[in-house]
């Protein structure tokens, strides 16, 4: 292999693996030499995901690299220190800026410092918290970290790790706000945060001078507490990360364990998953449409569009039971079998959604208050894009092609035609206009499948208790705001060694003080409504 | 409305009570003690005023902030209750739903909104979630409950809780303010009224 | 037409039979003028907030209040008992005195604007000569009650929001001024009654032609802004600053804010019905004499609030329809577009008025 002997050419002693993916382990000293050759030499400039993991003797980093051209060709990266009092990395925020927040999150969970990372606060848990959770020796008891309801003042110190030129580490601390800046909290409290998202907002008059987002106002300790369950039991808690995109996520948990443990699922199985996904992708688009036009301030669009997802919610209701979140993927296939009714509703469904489509485009995008609004406002170009790992339809809206259906297809997707929906803008109104693009594209989805479902099994028959076998598994979905990833690491128990969700939100909440400078507070608001970001999946 | 047919292990049918039981029971018995006749009227007045404009404040965390959503939209539509005129700001609002999970990092945030919040005000607990932590009730960051830092009204159970169950959950809690005696207490001593509630209880337990 | 100047006058004539001094005949008139004013400014917002909020749901497909009264009209009465019976908490660290003075400013001024309206023939409290004038500058007082309730809240929102409203109605005023300056040229007069009385036989925006009917129409957008509401509810803002400069406000203190938007709606209402519709007067179409007749039959008062609520209900379509404007886009629609508009357009109703170009 090409890429192999190169690395081995610039760093002798670097381990090869081939798992999933290839693997390559270095040293943390030699790590930033290596990621920077992969980054501006061989063009890895998509940082997927970037997971710590506690290996019990050492503390490492787990980094899942991939090229913008082709999202889902990767490689990984792993390095570990064994220092585990005063665990330091180097921090690769230079080279991707999505770094940024995932290592401030491997920080705040891990304790591990990253040198020459511009901002180290914990990005979930208040910097008072004892302990970090995500160590194997983590103490849970309530004694430790009581729950307080005493506000704690906000840590504005940005403390940062930087090499001298003689080679010894020092601290450097900066404020966040200058004395004199007029700060407004917007959040965990607001109508428009979509959920308990902290921003707090420098002003100068109505102009936005510096965003600094607060996070883990629903930080829910999802990773940690799957590594106590079985995988069967982890389940429930993927549709409640994103519920607006539950059906997908659910998928790409059990597509991941189905893998692993070679669990062969029947074509059934792949169409009805794909349909489901599709249509939890109308209604999460639906959804994130009506919030969008309630935050600019069209209330009635907002019912609209809740109107027709109630739609949707019935066809999910016939066959799973619930409403929002359905609990249907299971490992080896789905929990029930389709409604009777199914063919029929989703075959009405069809037609009545592209007719109001076009009643869509005449209450709110023809409009002229909303058009000026949104066109030419917070553009995200494609470097930035790929640089801050910005996938779903934002990403797509600056013309970064990132369509994990069509790169990799899982699922029936292989077998259907569709388009990626891909715009050049970048702006405000190029992501409202992906979102209802891709509400159609997804209509076709729908169409092609929907009289052609196969017969057979609906669920594979599977072990009651299922041990993954030792390895590393990545396996990543689009969800419906992006590039949604599983990565489990596995001993060989019936319950992952370490799980991380790589979760699209993140990376949209980070590009929040990137595109909203220097805009207005209402712009604030119109570009958070675009990138439709759900907190929980941001904070897990 | 009879409520029949539920079965739950171990809970006979009969310890169901209808729908009504709180306006039925309580409402009845509070006024067999006796109150003076102006005050009373005043009072089943002013209750009827509060019990029909309960706004909402707009709180969610997570999962159940959209059920509550839908709650507001056309199908489900709470203005027919008068419930419609969410508010943002919590010096306005008379009931707080709360709907999702409520994590230590929160917790603060949840007791000030509800410091905020101007006399009568009112709690929902939405969801298992903050009922009890629900499914991450094993989590280290998730706080077991909104009761422990702030009192609940109303408890709707499930995750999320359907629409119509968080419907039934804001009526049982308008039948709820109409309990109150705002003048009647002011007037009687608080012994007496006390006595008041002891005896409501003991005539429920006989009931049973 | 019955003229309500009989009623008048006979409740004049009989306090004066009791042998009172002209003083005190004066004073019981007055108070009874304002309980009669206060009692219609209260029936009027609850039927406005009962109005909107079922409009509001027709818009949305909705059903809108229905629980309590028919069609839930008594939903706003229950409102009102709930909103009297909030605390009011004091917060710490602001301006006591303003932050209690700015709802009764912004009641206030509603509250004079409205007591001036000719709700019927015979039916006006006073009749000002200079009635527009009046009319502008009372109802400009309420910018007043918003300033200082942002200033003094102590809240950031609401200081941003006060300022929006400061930029907001300043710039806006103009254009109400200027587009009801154009009406007054044509009728030669600021008096409400004779602008009133002019229109006997046809409503001004028949009669004058292209500008009075581009003055309504910029009068009903400048209008539609000063209310702050609908598509120009930046003071307010819901989803960007959480109730904007009221956020700090609870009980009544609110209710008086709420009340206030929903009279000054009225009122922006009642004044284009004034200058433009013809206030109280019935449709005459010239030449029809059987229907004008019949026209006459309805009384005065229904032809007004008919008027006032169609106007009323044009700016709910307008407000349940629009997403909200950004600050820069509202003052461009001001000072760009509306401002040398109406400026064109009083050069215009001016020559009509020298060559007597109008019917």
């Amino acid at each position: 292999m090409e890429l192999k002997e190169k690395i081995l050419k610039r760093l002798p002693d670097a381990g090869f693996e081939d798992a999933q993916y290839p693997t390559v382990t270095v040293e943390p000293d030699k790590l930033h030499e290596l990621a920077s050759m992969l980054c501006r030499e061989e063009g890895y400039d998509f940082l997927v995901s970037l997971t710590g993991v506690d290996w019990g003797d050492s503390l490492g980093v787990v980094y899942h690299l991939a090229r913008s051209g082709n999202p889902l060709d990767m490689i990984v990266l792993k390095t570990a220190t064994a220092d585990k009092e005063h665990p330091q990395l180097f921090s690769v925020t230079d080279l991707w800026e999505t770094a940024n927040l995932n290592e401030r999150e491997a920080y705040g969970l891990l304790g591990i410092n990253f040198i020459n990372h511009p901002d180290m606060r914990r990005l979930f848990l208040n910097e008072k918290w004892k302990g970090f959770p995500l160590r194997k020796d983590y103490d849970a008891s309530p004694e430790n970290n009581p729950l307080s309801i005493e506000s704690e003042p906000f840590s504005d110190k940005l403390r940062s790790l930087s090499f001298t030129t003689q080679g010894d580490i020092i601290e450097k601390e900066k404020e966040l706000f200058g004395k004199e800046e007029y700060v407004v909290n917007i959040g965990p409290q607001h109508p428009s945060t979509h959920g308990v998202l902290h921003f707090r907002v420098s002003l100068d008059g109505e102009l936005i001078r510096k965003v600094d987002p607060n996070l883990g106002y629903i930080h829910r300790g999802i990773e940690k507490m799957c590594e106590s369950m079985t995988y069967p039991q982890m389940l429930h808690l993927t549709d409640r990360l994103d519920y607006l995109s539950a059906h997908i996520n659910r998928h790409a948990l059990c597509s991941c364990i189905e893998k692993a443990v070679e669990i062969e699922v029947s074509e059934r199985v792949e169409y009805i998953r794909t349909m489901m996904d599709e249509l939890q992708r109308i209604a999460s688009h639906l959804l994130g449409w009506s919030a969008m036009c309630m935050d600019m301030g069209a209330l009635t669009a907002f019912i609209y569009g809740m109107r027709d997802r109630e739609k949707i919610i019935d066809i999910f209701q016939d066959t799973c039971g619930a409403r929002l979140i359905m609990n249907y993927n299971v490992i080896g296939g789905v929990m029930y079998d389709l409604h009777p009714d199914f063919q029929k509703k989703v075959k009405e469904f069809i037609p009545y959604m592209r007719k109001i489509m076009k009643e869509y485009h005449q209450i709110f995008t023809g409009n002229v208050i909303a058009d000026e609004r949104m066109k030419s406002i917070g553009i995200l170009s494609k470097e930035q894009a790929v640089s801050y790992g910005v996938t779903g339809p934002s990403g797509r809206a600056s013309g970064f092609s990132c369509d994990v259906r069509k790169h990799r297809p899982y699922a029936a997707y292989g077998k259907i035609k569709f388009n990626e929906v891909l715009r050049e803008e970048g702006d405000t109104f190029a992501r409202y206009m992906v979102r209802l693009d891709e509400i159609l594209e997804s209509l076709n989805i729908l169409e092609q499948l929907v009289d052609h479902i196969p017969e057979g099994p609906y669920q594979a028959k599977t072990k009651p208790i299922i041990r993954i076998p030792e390895g590393e598994y990545f396996q990543s979905v689009e969800a419906a705001r992006g590039l949604f990833g599983v990565y489990i690491c596995s001993k060989g128990d019936k319950s992952p060694y370490r799980l991380k969700f790589r979760s699209p939100g993140l990376s949209l909440v980070s590009i929040v003080d990137l595109i909203s400078r220097n805009e207005k507070i209402a712009d604030l608001i119109a570009i958070g409504g675009s990138l439709d970001y759900v907190v929980p999946d941001i904070d897990r | 409305m009879e409520v029949k047919g539920i079965y739950i292990k171990g809970v006979k049918n009969e310890e169901f009570k209808d729908t009504e039981y709180l306006q039925k029971y309580y409402v009845e018995e509070l006024q067999q003690n006796g109150s003076n006749i102006v005050i009373g009227a005043l009072d089943d007045l002013l209750n009827w005023g509060r019990s029909n404009s309960l706004w909402p404040l707009t709180f969610a965390t997570s999962c159940c902030g959209i059920e509550f959503m839908c709650v507001g939209a056309a199908r489900f539509d709470f203005a027919r209750f008068g419930f419609e005129v969410t508010r943002s700001s919590p010096r306005q609002a008379d009931v707080i739903v709360v709907a999702g999970t409520i994590v230590y990092k929160m917790a603060p945030v949840l007791k000030r909104l509800y410091d905020q919040m101007a006399e009568p005000k009112y709690v929902i607990a939405m969801g298992s979630c903050a009922i009890s932590g629900g499914p991450f009730c094993e989590s280290y960051h998730v706080a077991k409950g909104v009761q422990e830092i702030i009192p609940v009204d109303v408890f709707v159970p499930g995750c999320p809780p359907r629409p119509e169950s968080l419907l039934y959950g804001m009526m049982q809690l308008q039948r709820k303010v109409k309990l109150d005696r705002f003048l009647e207490s002011a007037q009687k001593s608080k012994k007496r009224r006390k006595e008041a509630v002891r005896e409501i209880r003991e005539n429920d337990g006989k009931l049973k | 037409m019955f003229d309500f100047k009989v009623l008048t006058q006979w409740i004049d004539q009989s306090l004066r039979a009791l042998n009172l001094p002209d003083f005190g005949v004066l004073v019981i008139e007055l108070v009874l003028v304002g309980i009669a004013l206060l009692a219609a400014y209260a029936i009027l917002a609850i039927i406005l907030i009962w109005f909107e909020r079922k409009i509001c749901a027709w818009f949305q497909c909705r059903l809108g209040p229905n629980r309590v009264g028919i069609f839930g009209l008594l939903q706003t009465f229950a409102d009102t008992i709930k909103i009297l019976l909030k605390e009011l908490i004091p917060i710490n660290n602001n301006d006591k005195i303003l932050f209690y003075l700015a709802p009764f400013i912004v009641i206030l001024s509603s509250m004079l604007s409205f007591g001036a309206l000719p709700f019927g023939k015979g039916l006006q409290a006073i009749d000002f000569n200079i009635g527009i004038f009046y009319m502008m500058a009372v109802s400009s007082l309420g910018v007043l009650g918003v300033l200082l309730a942002g200033w003094s809240s102590n809240n950031k929102f609401s200081m941003i929001g006060a300022m929006r409203s400061g930029a907001q109605m300043v710039s806006y005023e103009l254009s109400v001024g200027l587009s009801l300056l154009t009406m007054v040229i044509f009728a030669g007069s600021m008096q409400l009654s004779q602008i009133v009385n002019q229109q006997a036989d046809l409503w001004f925006i028949f009669k004058g032609h292209v500008p009075a009917l581009i003055a309504f129409l910029v009068y009903l957008i400048a209008g539609h802004a000063e209310t702050s509401r609908g598509p120009f509810d930046l003071p307010e803002a819901e989803s960007e600053l959480t109730a904007g400069y009221h956020t700090e406000y609870s009980g009544i203190q609110f209710g008086f804010y709420y009340l206030a938007e929903y009279l000054n709606m009225f009122i922006i209402a009642a004044i284009a019905t004034t200058v433009f519709l013809g206030g109280w007067q019935p449709l005459h179409i010239p030449g029809l004499d059987g229907f004008n007749h019949v026209m006459d039959y309805i009384p005065t008062p229904v032809w007004f609030l008919g008027k006032a609520f169609f106007c009323i209900f044009l700016s709910l379509w307008v407000r349940w329809t629009f997403p909200r404007l950004r600050i820069d886009q509202l003052l461009h629609l001001e000072w760009k577009y509306l401002l040398p508009l109406n400026l064109l357009n009083i050069l215009f109703m001016a020559l009509i008025v020298i060559f007597k170009w109008h019917f």
